[in-house]
């Protein structure tokens, strides 16, 4: 039998201060990147534009390209040799309002002045800025939506009893797991858009869905900690929560290092064999795969304890000495399943 | 194999053989299949265009003007202005004061669809008008159906295959979607739509004159704010044909609204020409425009062209001919002017928006690509599947081979196309497979170490990891969904596939997989048994 980990006993949350100096730093980095960069490097999708993607039965002379566009009314596009056969992609932002459409008509006219015959039309895409803003919108809306909905979700499956205090706070008490999870997903989000802004990658529509399936994905190993640290808790009584955590965190990790590892492995083969189109996808999941799994551990989690801790220190009479927190009562959740 | 087991297999081999006659017919063969799994625009080539239905509310604005213009004059109002303001809003300026109350009873008999907003100007006795914003909606919807009816008719011609013509849209975005397998000259298409312009009727103040200039210098050199100059591509005219430019009125007298059918026929002299007909409403209207302008010329505006401008020899109501000038239609363009006259009464014009053509080559090499990746990924996970977990491993792999099969059914079944979003989103399931019998089977090996039975770790596990699995797909599910519904093109084709991904996982991951734990354990019938995992 082959086994990678085997009675791992790490303590994961005792680091938890290191994994908020690298997601806090990362964060800061992709800030300052996107400060610098004056935002985000937007598709054509969401900027509004003309793309024309174009194969040339030989290679293409790519200065002759520009050249031609130059002299025939798209100044600012960007042709961009495409990896493999003799394609070019060419980005236009002119032809803006009235008619979409009247970029790929000037591109098109451009190179027939020196390509007569000698390319085929790939693709042409030309989308108004109107609906590149409709695009944006939605996709931010879809997003809050999908966070929202599982916070909810997260909270009723998982719900803790709440402590005397101030009704927000309590409030609060019964929300934490779902808070936590979200939260985690959040920072995926932040963290992979602040690479983006980076590694120079444009931010197209593709990219938005990788970004929500990556939020699945994120809560996904969130939930199935989360899952066993309710079943531990159940269990286990007397431990402090920390100790149940990195129990949890400990028994769950060759399923999370696994999954992980597998489930990089089918996106790795997107982003080499997907072609052009699914590149970008597969370079968000590449990447929020691996914040993904380590927010699941070093931000989800933490999370939940770091808030307990205050929560009890808040609680216990001034001046007495500090215990070792008793893990919040599960009030609700399915029972232990019947052996038969 | 006792009975539970039996009853489970049954099962599955029912749920195969459906889904497997869902997208491959029964008996499955490859020609069905390519018949019922749908490609989408991205993968088999096509043309996807976004219109917008521009000025619909700006021509009934214009139209209630002029009606009101009418009004007031056989009121005997006397007022200075009417100008439209805004798109949904006019202006009647300077209204003779004393008639005040003559000037609301019009509104409020005959305008009713009109609110009367402010009373106040910069000039005394200004009133301000608004289109009811329920009216607004109404027109905007009734022009947005016309256009896409219009567009079907059109469409429907070029003889493509499951074309979409679909509103797209919150309210008021007034969005049409086209989509046109298969065809990747979006230029033809335009053209077919582009003719679907306006139709317009408007009344000549005078013409033609050789050039714009010309038509202007008729006017002291500005043409006063209700006529304009368009041009005419009339032939045969004594002015020299193709540049010649008539002034007309701005606002039609009659629009593609009032149409209700055309027909090539023959004109008095046998030459081709089209006949149309009018609407009740448009008829009255044509009716009295004609009878008061008899001896003047009427010119027939096609998305703003001048086709002809015959003189008004009598009243005419509900129908009239255009013909083609000196030398009359060549058959074959009567023939298609009565067709862009039927199909095309647009009431309004369109805008293009967004423009997406994916050649045919394209397309094939990105299906190579998403199949390629597929496979790749698929074997790359069997293999370590069955090195990791052995004899288990196969249990896996049948699983996630039936999850496929299963949400192919599915995708045939809804009609849904398969995109390449649609791709990314079944490696996706994959994944998801994946992740499903590596909680299962690390939980078996848990309970193993732990020094339970192979019969009872095979229970216990299925029952705690039931749990954490249900969690994890509902809450992608809530996504999926969320995606789903707020999302547009491509991030919807993705959502589609994973949330029938999803649901048909649960299915394999929890029964399918269990049921051929409990056949290999049952067979054996030991309860010591050792599992190969």
């Amino acid at each position: 039998m082959i086994e990678i980990f085997r009675d791992v006993k790490v303590d994961w949350l005792g680091k938890r201060k290191l994994y908020l100096a690298i997601s806090g730093s990362v964060m800061l980095l992709g800030l300052i990147s996107l400060v610098v960069k004056h935002g985000f490097r937007y598709g054509v999708d969401f900027r509004g534009g003309t793309i024309v993607t174009v194969r040339f039965q030989q290679k293409p002379d790519i200065e002759k390209i520009r050249q031609l566009l130059r002299e025939n009314g798209a100044p600012d596009s960007q042709p961009q040799e495409l990896a493999g056969r003799n394609d070019v992609l060419i980005e236009f932002q002119g032809a803006k309002e009235e008619d979409a459409s009247a970029g790929r008509s000037i591109i098109i006219n451009a190179l027939n002045k020196g390509f007569q015959g000698k390319f085929e039309v790939l693709s042409a895409t030309s989308i108004g800025p109107k609906v590149g803003d409709d695009l944006k919108r939605q996709a931010v809306l879809a997003t809050l939506y999908a966070l929202l909905g599982m916070l909810i979700y997260i909270a009723f499956r998982f719900p803790t009893a709440p402590q005397p205090g101030w009704w927000l706070l309590r409030l609060m008490d019964f929300l934490i797991y779902g808070t936590a999870a979200v939260f985690a997903a959040f920072h995926d989000t932040l963290l992979t858009l602040g690479l983006f802004s980076i590694f120079n990658r444009e931010i197209n529509l593709t990219v938005i869905a990788a970004l929500l399936t990556l939020v699945g994905y994120s809560m996904n190993d969130t939930i199935v900690v989360f899952d066993r640290v309710r079943e531990n808790l159940r269990l286990r009584r007397r431990d402090s929560l920390e100790t149940v955590m990195n129990a949890s965190i400990n028994q769950t990790l060759s399923r999370t290092i696994l999954t992980s590892g597998l489930t990089f492995l089918t996106v790795v083969a997107l982003f080499i064999f997907g072609g052009e189109i699914i590149n970008h996808f597969a370079f968000a999941m590449v990447v929020g795969i691996v914040v993904g799994t380590y927010s699941s551990i070093a931000i989800a989690a933490p999370l939940v304890l770091i808030y307990t801790n205050i929560r009890q220190a808040a609680l216990a009479p001034a001046g007495a000495p500090t215990r070792p927190v008793v893990a919040a009562k599960m009030t609700k959740g399915p029972r232990p399943a019947k052996v038969r | 194999m006792n009975k539970r087991v039996r009853t489970r297999f049954l099962i599955v081999l029912g749920v195969t053989v459906l889904s497997i006659a869902l997208f491959a017919g029964f008996p499955p063969s490859v020609a069905k299949m390519k018949e019922k799994v749908h490609l989408g625009l991205d993968l088999r080539g096509g043309t996807h265009l976004v219109l917008q239905v521009d000025d619909a509310i700006r021509a009934e604005t214009d139209q209630a003007i002029e009606g009101l213009r009418q009004q007031l004059q056989r009121g005997n109002v006397i007022f200075r202005q009417l100008i439209r303001t805004q798109n949904n809003i006019f202006q009647a300026v300077g209204v003779d004061p004393a008639k005040d109350s003559d000037f609301r009873r019009i509104l409020n008999e005959r305008f009713t669809e009109w609110d009367l907003i402010s009373t106040a100007g910069e000039v005394p006795n200004t009133y301000t008008m608004r289109l009811k914003p329920a009216q607004e909606r109404e027109y905007r919807d009734q022009s947005v159906d016309q256009a896409i009816n219009t567009i079907r008719n059109r469409i429907d011609q070029l003889g493509v295959g499951e074309t979409v013509i679909q509103k797209q849209g919150g309210p008021g975005q007034n969005e049409i979607l086209v989509q046109l397998p298969g065809v990747d000259d979006p230029a033809r298409v335009k053209n077919i739509m582009q003719s679907t312009a306006l139709l317009e009727l408007k009344l000549v103040d005078s013409g033609p004159f050789p050039s714009a200039a010309a038509a202007a210098q008729n006017y002291s050199g500005i043409v006063p704010a209700n006529l304009e100059v368009l041009p005419s591509v009339e032939r045969g005219l004594p002015s020299g044909g193709e540049g010649s430019f008539y002034v007309v009125q701005r606002v039609a007298s009659i629009s593609g609204r009032d149409l209700k059918g055309a027909y090539p026929s023959r004109d008095e002299n046998g030459r081709p020409a089209v006949s149309f007909n009018l609407n009740a409403d448009g008829a009255q209207r044509f009716g009295r425009v004609t009878e008061e302008n008899i001896g003047k010329m009427l010119a027939i505006v096609l998305d703003g062209r001048i086709q002809s401008a015959p003189r008004i020899n009598g009243r005419i109501t509900d129908s009239g001919i255009i013909t083609g000038g000196a030398t009359g239609f060549a058959p074959q363009a009567a023939q298609d002017l009565s067709l862009v006259l039927r199909s095309g009464a647009l009431p309004a014009s369109i805008k293009y928006l967004d423009e997406e053509v994916v050649g045919p080559t394209l397309g094939a090499d990105s299906i190579r690509a998403g199949l390629t990746a597929a496979i790749v990924a698929l074997i790359s996970v069997v293999v370590f599947m069955l090195v990791y977990y052995r004899l288990s491993g196969v249990n896996a792999t049948i699983a996630m081979i039936l999850n496929l099969i299963i949400l192919f059914g599915a995708l045939a079944y809804f009609g849904a196309a398969l995109t390449l979003p649609g791709i990314a989103g079944v490696i996706l399931t994959i994944g998801v497979g994946i992740d499903s019998n590596v909680l299962i089977f690390e939980r078996i090996r848990e309970e193993l170490r732990a020094g339970k039975t192979a019969v009872s770790a095979v229970v216990t596990s299925f029952s705690r990891v039931f749990i954490t699995l249900v969690d994890t797909h509902l809450a992608a599910l809530i996504s999926a969904v969320c995606l789903f519904l707020f999302g547009t093109g491509p991030v919807k084709g993705f959502a589609v596939t994973l949330v029938i991904g999803l649901v048909s996982n649960m299915f394999t991951a929890v029964f399918v997989s269990r049921t051929l734990f409990e056949w290999v354990l049952n067979r054996k019938q030991r309860a010591e048994t050792a599992l190969s995992i």
